[in-house]
């Protein structure tokens, strides 16, 4: 074997490996697989009732999903895995990157001024989390959205470093039972986490690890001398608020579900 | 011992799989709910036929079921698409060999984006675009690529360094008609 030849595989499939995409499926997936397995194979059906979700809407279907899985504590794999499939915190944060990117629903609020932004989740969220422009240092804020991790409604800011988007995501410190160790890269995006501020900075992105380096350290520099600007708003408490605006469709699908749902 | 596997057996063994064969779904059939309506056949289909896996290797035995149901969805509603590639194998390598020039794959990592290489992957016809998928997104072995798609190992190679090849041509093809636009 000619050393040029390995190299042009190496060359092409370093190519590939760094911006093929690897898609996650949409958690609505795993329950519409577990319920066709109910009710075409005779598996053992599960506890809750899901036709009772709307399915004609994807989104808030999906939102819904996750909620389910989230507010009831007893079910079968497949609708567990729907919430936090193969675990972790990191293949969560992954996954939700990917999704923002393919699903096309990367903002929710489009404005590179953290003026705006920052109102924008203060609004929707128990808290309000920091908003730093880093425009001038390369780093150009596209603007925010609401995601969820972790069981948990957290901001997730956007930037950009040249090609590559990345996802920050954002919510108070402390309030993770996950400050496990993480890994520094999953499927291929690299992956920093650190606190500051009260609050915890989990970002995710194709860009390379130094990028995400120098992100976190302009985001520490801006957020660490004025924790006054910084304090959550109200105490750190995350959890769903289903009156809020942004949730409150959802709401409704969920009162729809028994609140026991199992038969006795 | 085959006879205790049930359900929660299936579950165990299908559910882990479930991204990479989206994934894999979502890279054959080029769309969302297209690769949803796939994976779910699937599935179905592997629940079916769980009592006839003779243990080994659970996920080359999902994926290649995975991509039965793949194409047998593009057989029916999309049958010119499988007809080009019929004969991908006995191609010769020597016309697209020629297009490529000195170091291009530098060139390319210098400057192909995100969306470029990935419209670059979805532009190889399929038996060529799941090897790559396989391979450099999954991460898979020459040995369980070839039990998916059902083919000597010595075939996937082939057709891996066939793609690689028409990759960079098309790349290159891409980045000139970049600069000169």
């Amino acid at each position: 074997m000619a050393n040029g030849e390995l190299s042009f595989e190496q060359a092409v499939s370093t190519i590939i490996r760094r911006h093929g995409e690897r898609y996650s499926a949409p958690s609505s997936l795993a329950l519409r697989i577990g319920d066709a397995l109910e009710t075409t194979m005779g598996m053992q059906p599960r506890a809750v009732p899901f036709r009772l979700v709307p399915s004609r809407r994807p989104l808030a279907a999906l939102a819904a999903s996750l909620l389910l899985a989230v507010v009831l504590s007893s079910g079968t794999t497949w609708y567990i895995a729907a919430a936090g499939r193969q675990g972790g915190l990191a293949e969560q944060a992954v996954a939700s990157h990917a999704r923002s990117l393919l699903a096309d629903h990367l903002i929710d609020v489009a404005s590179s001024d953290q003026h705006t932004v920052k109102p924008w989740l203060g609004s929707r969220l128990d808290l309000s989390p920091p908003v730093v422009d880093l425009t001038d240092k390369g780093f150009p804020l596209l603007g925010a959205r609401l995601d969820y991790l972790d069981q948990r409604q957290v901001a997730a800011l956007v930037y950009k470093r040249g090609l590559h988007f990345i996802n920050l995501f954002v919510w108070p410190e402390g309030d993770s039972a996950t400050a496990v160790s993480m890994p520094a890269s999953v499927r291929g995006y690299n992956l920093r986490r650190w606190n500051g501020g009260g609050f915890t900075f989990y970002a995710v992105s194709d860009a390379e690890p130094r990028q995400l380096d120098k992100l976190e350290k302009w985001i520490r520099a801006a957020t660490q001398p004025q924790t006054s600007a910084l304090e959550p708003s109200s105490t750190p408490k995350l959890y769903l608020d289903l009156s809020k605006r942004a949730l409150a469709p959802l709401a409704f699908e969920l009162h729809l579900i028994p609140p026991s749902p199992v038969k006795e | 011992m085959a006879n205790r596997r049930g359900p929660r057996d299936f579950e165990r063994l299908a559910l882990p799989h479930l991204d990479a064969a989206y994934s894999l779904a979502r890279w054959l059939m080029q769309n969302e709910s297209d690769a949803e309506d796939v994976v779910q056949d699937a599935y179905l289909r592997a629940y079916k036929y769980f009592a006839g896996f003779l243990g080994g290797n659970f996920r080359a035995w999902l994926f290649a079921i995975v991509r039965h149901a793949a194409y047998d969805w593009m057989r029916r509603n999309r049958s010119q698409e499988i007809a080009l590639d019929v004969d991908v194998d006995g191609v010769s390598e020597t016309s697209d060999d020629a297009a490529v020039s000195d170091n291009p794959e530098t060139a390319l990592l210098r400057k192909a984006d995100h969306h470029m290489i990935n419209e670059m992957i979805a532009s190889l016809p399929p038996v060529l675009r799941e090897v790559v998928v396989l391979r450099e997104l999954q991460e898979l072995s020459y040995q369980e690529i070839a039990e998916i798609i059902e083919v000597p190992i010595g075939t996937v190679m082939s057709r891996l360094s066939r793609a690689r090849v028409r990759l960079i041509a098309d790349g290159q093809r891409r980045l000139k008609e970049t600069d000169n636009g």
